[in-house]
């Protein structure tokens, strides 16, 4: 794919990950551009109950702002939703979110999985999705998603990742278009961008 | 994980039709892409090779509409979950329904009952228990049967006493119940208030006036339109002064309730003062 054919391809931006993608975020969140043309839903494994200091350390470092998602919630552009911990986000049809507590998938609420594949129905050839460190295979199976409807796939690179499990067998399992460093990820998403 | 989505959307549009002409459930106003996961799950956990099949087997087979219910409505739910919610009810809204002579609290969408037993936790230890009714219902009758009887894993123990403990509990959490195997029967003097029955907040009334009422996770699973209507049902239900809980992501902003409900702190009750 040519790098200028990146400008304006997506109405949506995904990124998720489990153990070590933590500070992967607090790296990344501050250089992404500010008049950013698309949201961002942002689905992270950990554990219950410390959502309002996740937000509160996400607001505090991102030139965007964060919210946690609520059900319902209409995604506007420029503004980052973060799944709550211990429910599912689901993206419907006419690009709103809905919440589920059923059981959890991979071991986790909010999976992965879940938020990737529904939002890849409704974006179809219009999102991407970025996988960061992780110790568990959710988040391979919503790529190949992503990709059989025409997405952008993305991982960060493994071989530098805290834990290398969850990026890699996204490469092993599904067509990944681009293995990003730590420091090439916000340029990747600026590049986005309109 | 579904590597594939056999059931798409007008397929569930389908189905949803079908089920509210042949046996009454109106699922048709639920969140679509909750409804569609649970159906996909449903339809490759029962192997169905073609929708024509699954479509055939749900309108001729009464037994399958059970399980369909079973299946697609989501029963998960936990003992004292968000601890700091229990805690607020304990030492705010207790207090408050315990200088009424009697106190009528409904549970709407119960499940399995494991906040129903919580409840009467709360009210035992608040001293109010015996002037209180604890009615729980659920559209699925089946999770009522496992409610009534009061068993529940004895693996979450563990977590559900820690919730116990957070919510302000004092007492040692193993002696509400009985261990036996893999199971934890609770006492049935914590039951003996409980009334079970099926109700379905789409399509039925209101049946009485609570002073309580408590829908957890429920909400999330309707659409818009539909959560207003349960809201009127709640409001129609509720005695002036009477509080609404609902699960810690959900709201009653969208509604007309807003003007006559005030939330109390931060936690996702309201009372209604009009």
């Amino acid at each position: 794919m040519e790098k200028d054919s990146l400008k304006g391809a997506i109405d949506l931006l995904l990124i998720a990950g489990s153990a070590g993608s933590l500070d992967v975020l607090l790296k990344v969140l501050p250089a992404i551009k500010s008049n950013l043309s698309f949201p961002i839903i942002i689905v992270l494994h950990r554990k219950a109950s410390y959502d309002s200091s996740l937000i509160n350390l996400f607001n505090t470092k991102a030139t965007l702002p964060v919210v946690e998602a609520e059900e319902k919630d209409s995604l506007q552009n420029g503004k980052i939703y973060v799944a709550p911990s211990d429910y599912h986000l689901l993206v419907e049809t006419n690009r709103s979110l809905s919440l589920d507590y059923s059981e959890k998938i991979q071991y986790s609420r909010p999976c992965i999985d879940v938020t990737f594949e529904t939002a890849a129905e409704v974006y179809k050839t219009r999102i991407a999705a970025i996988l960061l460190s992780g110790a568990n295979s959710d988040g391979s199976a919503g790529l190949k998603s992503i990709k059989s409807y025409g997405g952008i796939t993305a991982v960060q690179n493994p071989q530098y990742a805290e834990v290398s499990y969850m990026p890699q067998k996204a490469i092993q399992t599904a067509p990944i278009d681009y293995i990003l460093n730590i420091e090439e990820i916000a340029n990747f998403i600026n590049k986005l961008s309109l | 994980m579904l590597e594939y989505n056999f059931v798409q959307d007008e397929d569930v549009d389908i189905i949803l039709n079908d089920i509210l002409e042949s046996y009454g459930y109106d699922f048709t106003e639920y969140s679509k892409a909750s409804i569609k996961r649970r159906i996909n799950r449903l339809f490759t956990l029962d192997r169905f090779m073609s929708f024509a099949e699954f479509r055939y087997r749900l309108r001729s087979d009464p037994d399958y509409m059970h399980r369909f219910i079973e299946q697609v409505t989501v029963t998960v739910t936990e003992m004292f979950r968000d601890p700091q919610f229990y805690k607020v009810l304990r030492e705010q809204v207790l207090p408050t329904l315990g200088t009424y002579p009697f106190i009528r609290i409904w549970h709407a969408g119960c499940s399995t009952g494991e906040e129903v037993y919580s409840m009467a936790i709360l009210l035992k230890e608040a001293n109010l228990y015996h002037k209180a009714l604890l009615y729980a219902t659920d559209l699925n009758h089946d999770v009522l049967e496992k409610a009534r009887m009061g068993i529940f894993p004895l693996s979450q123990m563990k977590q559900y006493s820690e919730n116990y403990i957070q919510s302000g509990g004092t007492k040692d959490f193993s002696e509400y119940y009985t261990a036996n195997y893999d199971k934890a029967k609770f006492d049935e003097e914590l039951s003996r208030k409980m009334i079970f029955s099926t109700h379905n907040l789409v399509s039925d009334r209101s049946f009485n006036e609570f002073q309580l009422i408590l829908c957890r996770n429920v909400l999330i699973y309707f659409d818009k339109d539909l959560q207003v209507k349960v809201f009127n049902l709640f409001e129609q239900s509720l005695d002036n002064l009477g509080y609404l809980a609902l699960g810690s992501k959900e709201t009653i902003r969208f509604s007309s309730l807003t003007s006559r409900f005030k939330k109390l702190d931060n936690e996702k009750i309201w009372k209604k003062i009009a």
